[in-house]
């Protein structure tokens, strides 16, 4: 079985740029695996991790929501951030999830809630993948 | 005739100018290049937003979203200003505000009222002398400048734009060219004109395949629209800071020579002026001797 090229992309960087074996991404509509030579598809991700397969060994990336784009067997993953689970910060996502909680319980008026609620969400993501690694 | 310790003086004061022009110049290339290196790694990004965006949108007909229709009737814009926060680069920001005032002259002259939104000191300074509406000014940010940054510009705008505030928004900053040139761009924001998919007549003209979108193409072309705009905000403050750099490079060059040139006429001047101070003592001792002898 062949291999599909798989993209990270964030405005700051390249984060991943290798051949895979398959990949699984969080699509807004459940999660979705992609294996070489997937039809065309393009969706839009929520926050989750990404994982893909590598001589049968699984990594995986965070991503923060964006879009995956399969074409000519290449993955693109336009993300506005994303980052392997081995480089992962926890002492600061462990931060960023005591914020956002505290924000929410405050339930202040003049905070937005979804902002809050996203980057709950997001580290906690973080602090699930930085353990499964 | 200046004395001969004041064209010292002065030698020696240039000579120190020199030092920090050209110090300033190996800071600016120094930091021009990791300006360049993020403008590089932001290349894949965009270019790939570019391409997904340009597939999408030839897809859905019309103005299928509301960022992307054109208004009939328009009262106001916003101009989204990127300027550099520290002077010193020669005419680089002089450049992107007489643009800016030019448009909003011309907004105003067809009867739109026009609000500013400034990113660097510079343009926030002279919009604000100039007497404009500032609706939101960073100041002191070009030098950390992010992608949340960008966003948090961009949703601003769009917030406005959706709630008919604004009926127009012009993005304005400084295009890095080259290292010789860094042109003020005027950029319409919103509404939104979408890419042309790009080499369409290429090797790449193979028959389109379908594609499978999820969710449906409305949906998904309501997500990606508006992180356009961050892509697009985005892409100015690079460039910006990056021609910034540039610019300054080059201004501190120019001094740099200049200060070389003004001390060599100094340092002709010092020995002329030695020289002249030498023969006049001579005829002095000249003249002495002589009067002694009669």
């Amino acid at each position: 079985m062949g291999t599909l090229q798989l993209e990270v992309v964030t405005p700051d960087k390249t984060v991943v740029s290798t051949a895979v074996e398959m990949a699984v991404c969080p699509g807004v509509e459940g999660e979705f695996g992609v294996l070489p030579q997937h039809v065309s598809l393009l969706s839009a991700l929520k926050i989750g991790g990404l994982r893909y397969r590598i001589d049968g060994k699984d990594e995986y990336v965070f991503i923060s929501g964006g879009f995956a784009d399969v074409n000519n067997n290449v993955l693109t993953v336009l993300a506005e951030s994303a980052e392997r689970a081995a480089d992962i910060d926890t002492a600061r996502a462990l931060a960023a999830k005591e914020r956002a909680e505290k924000r929410i319980a405050e339930h202040a008026d003049n905070i937005d809630m979804t902002r809050a609620e996203a980057s709950l969400q997001r580290a906690v993501v973080r602090l699930q993948l930085a353990q499964s690694r | 005739m200046p004395s001969l310790k004041d064209v010292k003086m002065k030698i020696v004061g240039v000579g120190k100018t020199k030092q920090i022009t050209k110090a300033m110049n190996m800071v600016a290339s120094a930091k021009l290049r990791g300006a360049q290196a993020r403008i590089e790694r932001f290349r894949p990004y965009a270019a790939k937003y570019r391409d997904v965006l340009a597939e999408l949108s030839s897809k859905i007909e019309g103005d299928a979203h509301p960022l992307l229709a054109e208004r009939e009737e328009k009262h106001s814009c916003a101009i989204v200003l990127i300027t550099s926060d520290r002077g010193l680069c020669g005419s680089f920001n002089g450049n992107i505000i007489s643009q800016a005032l030019a448009l909003a002259k011309e907004k105003q002259a067809a009867g739109l009222t026009v609000s500013f939104a400034c990113v660097g000191r510079k343009g926030r300074d002279a919009i604000r002398s100039a007497g404009y509406e500032i609706v939101m000014a960073y100041g002191d940010r070009m030098g950390s400048i992010d992608f949340s940054l960008a966003s948090s510009v961009a949703q601003e705008v769009i917030n406005g734009y959706e709630s008919n505030i604004y009926d127009e928004v012009w993005l304005i900053y400084g295009e890095f060219v080259s290292m010789g040139s860094q042109p003020p761009r005027t950029l319409c924001l919103l509404p939104l004109k979408t890419p042309e998919a790009e080499d369409v007549d290429g090797e790449d003209a193979k028959p389109r395949c379908e594609y499978v979108y999820e969710p449906q193409e409305e949906k998904l072309l309501a997500e990606l629209l508006p992180r356009y705009i961050n892509v697009q905000v985005y892409r100015g403050m690079l460039d910006t800071s990056a021609s910034e750099h540039a610019a300054r490079m080059a201004a501190m060059d120019n001094a740099t020579r200049n200060c070389n040139e003004m001390i060599n006429t100094l340092t002709l001047l010092y020995n002329k002026t030695r020289q002249a101070s030498i023969t006049s003592e001579l005829i002095d001792i000249v003249g002495g001797a002589e009067a002694l002898k009669g």
